[in-house]
């Protein structure tokens, strides 16, 4: 958290005046019980109705001043908690952005987005209140007991007691509430799991008749849940009725005490209600500040999630690269001795890969689930580091070119066929900033998008819903597959992107491919054999082994997996008429 | 659903409880009761400290003990009113959820397929949690609320008629100031929190597909935008947090000039000897209290608002009308054979769409039936059918010769085994995972299971083995693995009949291969339906079912299908024509 504290740099000014604005309210709030307490001693007592009027502007003057002062700490709490998430905000999202896919892989998106989102916001509210209250509640409780000690020293007595006394039962309750909570917290979480499970997997449920079970399962996780909460309940039930007990009887004593005092003239009435109203004024502040430390908690917890992500460094680098030119001859792309090991896993994911690739040619990618095959062409654009061995694109190693010139050789398709919310342009857009309307439906033409675009009335103007959630699976891996040509990339990957498609629109997109795009060097990802087998070149994996490369007639004679996947797939007639 | 509706349903849940919400009630009233005394009881306290050689010692003491026995008995009656407030709270919830979650095993499949997860759990979870929170919580203390207010009252006006009217007009000031200021800021706060949406948006997109992002070296118009949106929010956000946060100390402001009013004019009326100063501090205190009810009350309506949008929501829910239930004399479908028979079926999920039409097939025991078709073309309708999970709008599905409306849902779902495309599995262990439809299975059985389906070298690979958990997302198993598993639980329980949705597709090709082996035993004299994309399963099937648009235009053996020259030979052309 603390490290966090750095975006309040530039708000230094308003962070440290809007406590002491907040402070200088409250010194106000102090001084009404003694004017009160003048207003029965002098004017009432003495009958001194020019007195009473005199007090009365004093209190309006306060109370204007109080006001004044108050507006003029919010203003600048809101200035530096909202320039502390801005900030945080920003650079937070520029860092997520220099992570690597390993280390993305590691925390995840869906944590990166509550991160972003939930954690910044709690972190703002927590400095707010910080600004706010940190410094003018505990002021107020220290400047209530002094001024209990100037009006009387033996009265103060009774703060010194009370207070640490309703400090002791707050915190006493708060520790025992707290862990409590978090496990109503992991509770509810198990409650939500199941209830989630038993939606999305229904069918199942109800294909094994186990309603009954789940209907059992459930009411034990909700009843405990239950029970946790009154548990948890019970013990906080109890702060309000201590807390008040503590301050009544505190004020029971300072009439008592306070009785003698006055009787023996070393005290006056006016300064017994003073009195009371400080310890009235105490008891105000603590619990406020027990819900603000209860607040601070979670932004901490919430800071500390932050700063995990800020400790987190991109394993690539490309500082200092310049930019590289192709030798005369070069290999598109070569694979020299190529392992990678995932941070974490045991076995590597690709072990002494090698292979090369001249421009222009076709690739088809093989192999069973998990094999490598996805890894594989990761490796190319750089998203992953090698971990031993050596990558060449171009004829020059992947990692001395600029991120940003070895990526723009790439267009990439992955697995997941992902659009984003705005036109269908602006999603084409994101392979070429400044694309003209003939290249994109020339992309849309090839990847077999153009024949559905043209039927929709606003064409390239249509909407695109957050997720590309109005167009059907098939029509978004279309899409995708267009985006990534757009930018004409002189690399083109295939990730197993036209498996939403069906045979005979994924038959059309290979040959459009091959025809219109004879120069770019295309990686054809699948698990389907009738989508490679017309390849140039097939790759074969097999649990991050290169078990076999070569032509589809070569592979049918030399490779035993290859054959067995395409059993498995084709019949005996369609492997040997290829 | 009206409001009335609403709070008659709500008052028919309480029911039950209506002994401890009445209790809570009485409790309520004698705890704020003592409350209010509290001040008189300090006002005369200090009436009996008029000054040096004018203090009641031995009244003053009788004040003291009346006060203490007022702040035992607030403390004590406000706490057993929370532990009964909190008991019934939770109960209702309890009771609120277990209902939701009754419900939500028993509505139709249709129900569950039109409506996205997080809807249904944030009913079941968010909603009832903020239903009863609100009600329960909103109504106690409205009901504190307004009692404390009537209380004041009748308190202040038994010490005095002027200054009373005094505070009772004048404190509703500051509720004028604070709803001025709230309906001036509203439209900023509308601005911020469209803003917020906006981010947030923006946030998932790009956060949530940072690999896209970067696959397209998008990272600076992604900024440039986040930035846009980023100082937009900075901008209304510091109005709408300034704002906000003004109401209170501009609240506090005219409550100080309502206490000066009062100090001034009570200290004139002790001047006349009206009242005592005791009694100013009874009066001082009461002016410094009596708003606080008021924005209470204020923010318990906005409470019970919501909770009651949160109750029309959990009612809309549970009114979902059930699946029909068994006919009374349904009978338990047994001694299946694993004939199959539709006959004259028409179906369709909306009546403007129709889908199946009149589609009449007969499967004998234990043949294999193939479901072929372009994506999308409704090759999981049959499924649906078949299951009970949709009933047929016209025509009869036969199973054993038994219309299978006429027997338990149950008995005929026991008799299909299922595997999906969309592997589900629950969170627990791969034991629980694959033991699912048969609990009380024992060790062997499901290791066998499991080496059946070649499950078993994976997970006893697993770091416990069997005993391995899953997690929520399964990330620590592939998908490969996962459908494994489901494929293991089908197993265990050696059903007549099966349906496999493309079920082997995502599986490592050579285990796949091992698998088929595996399912081609299993399906040895069981009839079977696989809705399947690998034209080698297809050729080995006995009938071929082909749909396009959701409907069954074709049907027959492989080579029937070709020589027809149909749909089915131009799909099955496209696939291997040279590229």
């Amino acid at each position: 958290m603390r490290e966090l504290l750095r975006y309040l740099k530039n708000y230094r000014k308003e962070a440290v005046l809007a406590p002491l604005f907040k402070m200088l309210e409250a010194s106000f709030e102090l001084i009404v019980p003694l004017v009160t307490a003048r207003i029965i001693d002098v004017g009432i007592h003495r009958g001194d109705v020019s007195y009473i009027w005199k007090m009365c502007v004093v209190m309006v003057a306060l109370g204007l001043i109080g006001l004044i002062c108050s507006l003029t700490a919010q203003y600048f709490c809101a200035i530096a908690a909202m320039g502390f998430s801005t900030e945080l905000r920003r650079d937070l999202f520029a860092h997520i952005n220099s992570l690597s896919y390993r280390e993305l892989d590691q925390v995840g998106t869906s944590t990166l987005i509550t991160r972003m989102t939930s954690d910044i916001n709690q972190t703002q509210t927590g400095v707010n209140l910080v600004l706010r209250l940190f410094l003018r509640s505990p002021f107020l409780v220290a400047g209530a007991v002094i001024m209990a000690f100037v009006i009387n020293a033996k009265i103060g007595i009774i703060f010194l007691i009370a207070v640490p006394l309703i400090s002791l039962v707050i915190y006493l309750i708060m520790k025992a509430t707290v862990p409590i909570y978090k496990n109503v917290q992991k509770t509810l979480d198990r409650v939500s799991l199941i209830t989630r499970e038993n939606h999305v997997g229904a069918r199942v449920v109800r294909a094994f008749g186990r309603q009954k079970e789940e209907n059992e399962g459930f009411d034990a996780a909700n009843h405990q849940f239950t029970q946790i909460q009154i548990a948890a309940g019970k013990i906080s039930a109890l702060l309000n009725p201590a807390t008040y007990v503590i301050m009544n009887f505190a004020i029971v004593a300072i009439l008592w005490f306070g009785g003698w005092q006055v009787n023996a003239g070393t005290l006056t009435q006016g300064e017994v209600t003073a009195l009371v109203n400080y310890m009235t004024q105490i008891l105000v502040a603590l619990l406020a500040l027990a819900n603000l430390i209860v607040a601070v908690t979670k932004a901490i917890a919430s800071g500390a999630r932050l700063t995990e992500i800020f400790h987190m460094e991109s394993a690539l680098s490309d500082e200092g690269n310049e930019s590289q030119t192709a030798p005369d001859g070069a290999p598109k792309v070569e694979f020299r001795d190529v392992s990678f090991r995932y941070v974490g896993g045991g076995e590597p994911a690709l072990e002494e890969v090698s292979f090369v690739v001249r421009p222009g040619e076709t690739i088809g990618v093989i192999g069973g689930t998990g094999c490598g095959k996805t890894t594989l062409v990761n490796l190319i654009p750089r998203f992953y580091e090698i971990t031993s061995g050596s990558l060449l694109v171009d004829g020059q190693s992947v990692d001395a070119y600029p991120m940003e010139q070895l990526r723009q050789k790439v267009g990439m398709v992955p697995q997941k066929a992902v659009l984003f919310k705005g036109t269908l342009r602006d999603n084409m857009c994101w392979g070429k900033k400044d694309a003209a309307d003939e290249e994109i439906w020339e992309a849309l033409e090839i990847a077999q998008a153009k024949e559905f675009v043209t039927e929709k009335p606003e064409q390239l103007e249509m909407e695109i819903q957050q997720g590309g959630r109005n167009l059907s699976g098939g029509q978004r891996q279309r899409l995708t597959i267009a985006r990534a040509l757009v930018r004409k990339p002189e690399i083109l990957i295939l990730d197993d992107s036209a498996s939403a498609l069906d045979f005979a629109t994924d038959a059309a997109l290979r040959r459009a491919l091959r025809e219109k795009t004879a120069a770019m060097t295309v990686f054809i990802v699948s698990q389907r054999a009738s989508s490679i087998k017309q390849a140039d070149k097939i790759l074969v994996l097999d649990d991050g082994h290169l078990v076999g490369q070569g032509t589809h007639e070569e592979l049918l004679r030399s490779c035993e997996v290859y054959k067995e996947i395409c059993l498995s797939q084709l019949s005996k007639e369609e492997v040997a008429s290829a | 659903m009206k409001n009335k509706e609403i709070w008659i349903k709500v008052l028919s849940l309480l029911k039950p409880h209506r002994r401890n919400i009445i209790g809570m009630l009485l409790l309520a009233l004698v705890s704020v009761g003592f409350t209010l005394y509290a001040p008189i009881l300090i006002g005369e306290g200090v009436d009996q400290i008029v000054g040096p050689g004018e203090v009641y010692i031995s009244r003053l003491l009788t004040v003291l003990g009346k006060l203490a026995a007022a702040i035992v008995i607030t403390a004590v009656t406000q706490w057993v009113m929370n532990l009964i407030s909190n008991k019934v709270t939770y109960r209702v919830v309890e009771e609120l959820r277990e209902r939701a979650f009754a419900h939500l095993e028993q509505v139709p499949i249709s129900y569950i397929d039109k409506n996205q997860p997080g809807d249904i759990l944030s009913r079941v979870v968010t909603d009832v949690g903020q239903f009863s929170d609100g009600l329960l919580m909103g109504f106690t203390q409205l009901f504190t609320g307004v009692v404390t207010i009537l209380g004041t009252i009748l308190f202040m006006l038994t010490i005095n008629v002027k200054i009373s009217l005094l505070v009772i007009l004048l404190t509703p000031v500051s509720l004028f100031v604070a709803g001025f200021i709230a309906s001036r800021t509203f439209r900023m706060f509308q601005e911020q929190s469209q803003k917020r949406a906006e981010l947030t948006s923006i946030v998932e997109e790009l956060v949530g597909n940072q690999k896209v992002v970067q696959a397209f070296s998008y990272e600076k118009e992604g900024m440039e935008r986040f930035n846009e949106i980023n100082e937009q929010l900075r901008g209304c956000g510091i109005k709408a947090l300034f704002f906000s946060s003004i109401v209170n100390p501009s609240t506090r402001f005219v409550n100080g000039l309502v206490y000066t009013g009062v100090s001034i004019y009570g200290a004139f009326t002790v001047m006349n000897g009206g009242i005592s100063v005791g009694q100013l501090i009874s009066f001082l205190n009461y002016a410094n209290q009596y708003t606080k009810p008021f924005n209470e009350i204020s923010s318990v309506v906005t409470e019970l608002e919501n909770a009651l949008a949160c109750a029309k929501r959990i009612f809309d829910f549970l009114e979902v009308p059930a699946e029909e239930p068994d006919a009374p004399d349904a009978l338990e479908l047994t001694g299946v054979d694993g004939s199959v028979e539709l006959d004259h079926v028409s179906f369709s999920y909306v009546p403007e769409v129709p889908l199946l039409q009149d589609i009449c097939i007969k499967v004998k025991p234990g043949q294999r039936i193939a479901i072929v078709g372009p994506t999308g073309c409704g090759k999981t309708t049959m499924i649906n059918l078949l299951m009970r999970f949709y009933d047929v709008n016209k025509g009869e599905i036969r199973i054993s010769k038994e219309p299978i409306r006429d027997v338990t849902r149950d008995s005929l779902r026991s008799n299909f085994g299922m595997v999906l495309q969309e592997t589900w599995l629950k969170a627990g262990t791969i034991r629980e995972n694959i033991a699912y439809g048969k609990p009380d299975a024992t060790l062997e059985e499901i290791v066998e299971a499991a080496k059946a389906a070649h499950a078993h070298s994976f997970i006893k690979r697993m770091p416990q083995g069997y005993d391995t958990v899953i997690s929520e997302e399964g990330g620590n198993i592939s998908q490969g693995q996962k459908q494994l598993l489901c494929i293991a639980r089908v197993m265990l329980l050696h059903p007549p009949m099966l349906i496999l949705d493309e079920a082997t597709s995502s599986i490592d090709t050579r285990t796949e291969i091992q698998v088929q082996r595996a399912f081609h035993e299993l399906m040895e004299g069981r009839t079977s339906f696989v809705v399947a994309h690998r034209l080698s399963t297809i050729k080995e099937s006995d009938l071929i079912l082909v749909m396009k648009d959701g409907n069954i235009i074709e049907q027959g053996t492989h080579e029937e299908l070709l020589s027809r020259g149909g749909f089915y030979c131009k799909l099955y052309n496209s696939q291997f024509a040279p590229t």
